[in-house]
């Protein structure tokens, strides 16, 4: 029978993912001086199933090198070794190792590292043994016809063991002319007989050219507690087969049929399949339930509505009638996009999960020690704002765990606890997720910020900002407080990449932090990025959604307190604060009712942090809009991050608000306000 | 129709030998590990169940073991799929009860071919 096993390949990446990432965590928290048995099985399971999966599917490097790992955590669960920190940096480096094997696979690209290489090596020393005892290649040899005479007297046990002699005959037969005569046996007496007990014996003689190791693989699972006798008839074989050199000559045969299909699989019996990166998400069965629910409802309230859409006459009631009816399928349609919104979410701990080994192994780099909390893991969002929101949070646990926590000699001349706490907390507040990194450690140095910074020219040199202004400082581009360039951090990738990628998810980021206190970095997210919470403005015949997330007030601006800088360039005071203004009609290149500031309303929004104020014509409503891509569409447009359909079908525009601020050429806030 | 319970705790694997099983027809149910295997067994009759060795929950082993002391299974083949370094393991199934035994790697035809041999 030919079957595709491709098929079974992806779901086999999947949960061999899955299987090295509970490896990890296991192996993260394991105690090594008394490990628990159970986190060793798990561990053991993990790289148990990888194997046998990855063999099945003809993944024959990612199977010979687990058979490494299962040995030596074989031998740790036996209790025969005991687990030391040396098998526990080997095991975890081997997650690392075979998580980019499977993702070569994956992608179907050649793998080569040369770490397989010195890990093999370091398993093979440790195992004493030979690193490649999986891949024997022995060739199955091919004896010559010949007619062997069996004995088979049965076991008394086999019917027991669901095994029946039957079976094994026609087996035989199936590899050429079999004979088959029962021998006279002694039955035991009526007292001592056992109805389920089996008491025969057989003679079989059978011709075939197949060796005798195919021939015993009819008796291979009873063996043990069989009688059976292999005689060779053929004169050819006689010379090779007395009976007594086939007993000595059955182990190794035993072992030849084992080894088989090992090495039948290394036939590349799955790599026929399609490169599919299917980018699948698994959801739950409630989440899923939950849809098929509220799409039941859906059609009940559609038949509802189709039944009175079928009078040809509308009287009072059945207008009633229709008028609930289009209110439950308003509240249904928001229920079920609520509901598919949900299948995109996924825990945090998705997130959270890689950082127990991020922190540990910066941690032991840079002898610090640390102690990870973990809060909120069950908070969900959307996959595709995690995917985007783990490098910036590697980051910034990377900076805190750099910069933020001392040494553990500082710590103790501070009286602080030796072992810093570093907290990752998520979670939900109004329709907007929070992040929070927390670290107990030195917190920010103003004074050597704002010493850099008017270094560098980012502060006049006789500004005494406050301290909060400071803070905001390490967000500038172009800024390190790192005395060295380190390992860890200070490679050109600053906080200001950090705060980009964030407002690309239409997030924004907030620091707090106390002299040897800690600092705590607070990001928030909208939950999805397919709906946006959305100010809906017009600007002439235009109308423009703003993220509600990013405006602080609107106002009429009053002509005392507009100051022209230039031609082009106007500022408000707005309390003690100038902002610039940006006249979106002038940005987008069309008429607008108010080409002044005084004649239209000055919305305050957020860009990179600063304040910068639109000049609108009316506000609309507040409603939430579904974003349509316009480079997906259309193309990219600068100032504009994407679209969105209106109730009565006209297109309105999303305004990314750091590309309009750029494309007002208003680089930052110094730059007006001095 | 020969009623097959697989076990396995492998998505994949059980997959694998769902498929190829229920592609040469017979009626295949599918268990996650021996817990769910045994409680299946009870509330149905199987004509053959292929069991994984280690598993959450009840490994293989305890599930040939459980099975055995039910009437119903007393003489219904039990294969185990174990790996080709399982030597003990082979020997501690057949104490259990276990019929035979299935290689770990293997391929579909193996697969049939060793249950043909242990259903008429």
């Amino acid at each position: 029978m030919e079957i595709d096993l491709s098929q079974f390949s992806q779901v086999f990446f999947e949960e061999s993912l899955e299987g090295l990432e509970s490896m990890e965590s296991e192996l993260l928290k394991l105690d090594i001086s008394a490990p628990d048995p159970e986190a060793i099985n798990t561990i053991f399971r993990a790289a148990h199933s990888i194997k046998g999966g990855s063999a099945t599917f003809g993944f024959v490097q990612v199977a010979s090198y687990t058979h490494l790992l299962e040995t030596l955590l074989d031998e740790i669960r036996d209790g025969r070794r005991k687990m030391t920190n040396h098998h526990q940096d080997m095991l975890l480096l081997s997650v690392d190792l075979l998580r980019n094997m499977l993702d070569a696979l994956m992608r179907k690209i050649d793998f080569c590292d040369p770490l397989l290489e010195e890990l093999q090596q370091k398993f093979s020393t440790e195992l004493n043994q030979d690193s490649t005892p999986l891949l024997s290649t022995e060739v199955e040899q091919k004896d010559d016809s010949a007619v062997w005479q069996i004995t088979f007297k049965a076991g008394t046990d086999i019917l027991r063991f669901g095994n029946d002699p039957i079976l094994m005959f026609a087996e035989l037969r199936a590899l050429g002319q079999l004979d088959v005569v029962l021998l006279d046996t002694p039955v035991p007496d009526f007292t001592h007989y056992d109805p389920e007990g089996c008491y025969l014996s057989w003679q079989l003689t059978l011709a075939t050219a197949q060796p005798l190791s195919q021939i015993k693989q009819a008796f291979e699972w009873v063996e043990d507690e069989c009688e059976i006798t292999y005689e060779a008839l053929d004169q050819k074989s006689l010379e090779v087969t007395t009976p007594e050199l086939a007993i000595e000559v059955a182990p190794q045969l035993e072992n030849l049929t084992t080894d088989t299909p090992a090495t039948k699989a290394t036939k590349p019996a799955a790599i026929t399949q399609k490169n599919q990166e299917s980018g699948s998400i698994r959801v739950s069965i409630d989440k899923v339930d939950l849809l098929i629910n509220m799409v039941g409802e859906l059609v009940i309230t559609q038949a509802m509505l189709s039944q009175l859409g079928q009078q040809d006459e509308i009287d009072h009631e059945s207008l009633i009638l229709m008028k609930q009816g289009l209110e439950q399928l308003a509240t249904h349609t928001r229920d079920l996009q609520e509901s598919v919104m949900q299948i995109r979410m996924l825990p945090i701990s998705f997130a959270f999960n890689r950082f127990p080994r991020l922190v540990r192994d910066i941690g032991q780099q840079l002898n610090k020690k640390v102690e990870l909390v973990l809060k909120g893991e069950d908070t969900e969002l959307d996959k595709t704002v995690m995917e985007k929101i783990v490098d910036p949070m590697v980051h910034l646990v990377r900076n805190s765990l750099d910069h933020g926590l001392e040494t553990p000699e500082d710590r103790k001349a501070k009286g602080k606890r030796e072992t810093g706490t570093l907290t990752l907390n998520a979670y939900h507040q109004g329709g907007n997720i929070i992040i929070e990194i927390i670290d107990d450690g030195a917190g920010l140095d103003t004074a050597k910020i704002l010493k850099k910074a008017k270094e560098k020219g980012l502060v006049n040199p006789d500004e005494e900002p406050s301290e909060e202004a400071i803070h905001q400082l390490i967000f500038k581009p172009g800024f390190s407080t790192a005395d060295q360039v380190s390992d860890l951090s200070g490679r050109g990738v600053g906080m200001d990449v950090v705060l980009r990628n964030i407002h690309q998810l239409s997030g924004n980021i907030d620091l707090k932090s106390v002299k040897d206190k800690g600092s705590r970095f607070t990001i928030r997210l909208p939950l999805t990025l397919a709906i946006l919470d959305g100010q809906l403005v017009r600007v002439g015949s235009h109308t423009y959604v703003v993220p509600l997330v990013s405006i602080h007030e609107s106002l009429q601006v009053t002509p005392d307190r507009i100051n022209r800088l230039s031609e082009e360039h106007q500022v408000i005071r707005l309390r003690d604060e100038y902002l610039p203004v940006i006249k979106v009609f002038d940005q987008f290149n069309h008429r607008a009712d108010a080409n002044e500031i005084k004649d239209g309303l000055v919305m305050v929004v957020d860009a990179n942090n600063d304040k910068v104020g639109l000049l609108v014509d009316e506000l609309l409503s507040q409603q939430q809009v579904v974003i349509k891509s316009l480079e997906d569409n259309y193309s990219k447009v600068a100032g504009i991050s994407g679209a969105t359909i209106l109730g009565d079908g006209t297109v309105a525009l999303i305004i990314d608000i750091a590309g309009l601020v750029s494309l007002a050429g208003i680089n930052n806030k110094q730059d007006h306000a001095a | 129709m020969k009623k097959i319970l697989a076990v396995d705790d492998s998505a994949s694997m059980r997959q694998m030998v769902g498929f190829t099983l229920k592609t040469a027809g017979f009626d295949v149910t599918e268990a996650c590990n021996g817990d769910e295997a045994l409680n299946a067994a009870k509330n149905g009759s199987y004509d053959l169940v292929i069991s994984d060795v280690n598993m959450p929950v009840m490994d293989g082993i305890t599930l040939i073991k459980n099975l055995r002391t039910l009437p119903e299974y007393k003489f219904t083949p039990l294969l185990m799929l174990t790996t080709e370094s399982g030597t003990d393991k082979k020997q501690e199934g057949r104490n259990a009860g276990a019929t035979g035994w299935i290689i770990k790697p293997f391929n579909p035809d193996q697969l049939l071919a060793t249950v043909n041999k242990v259903l008429r």
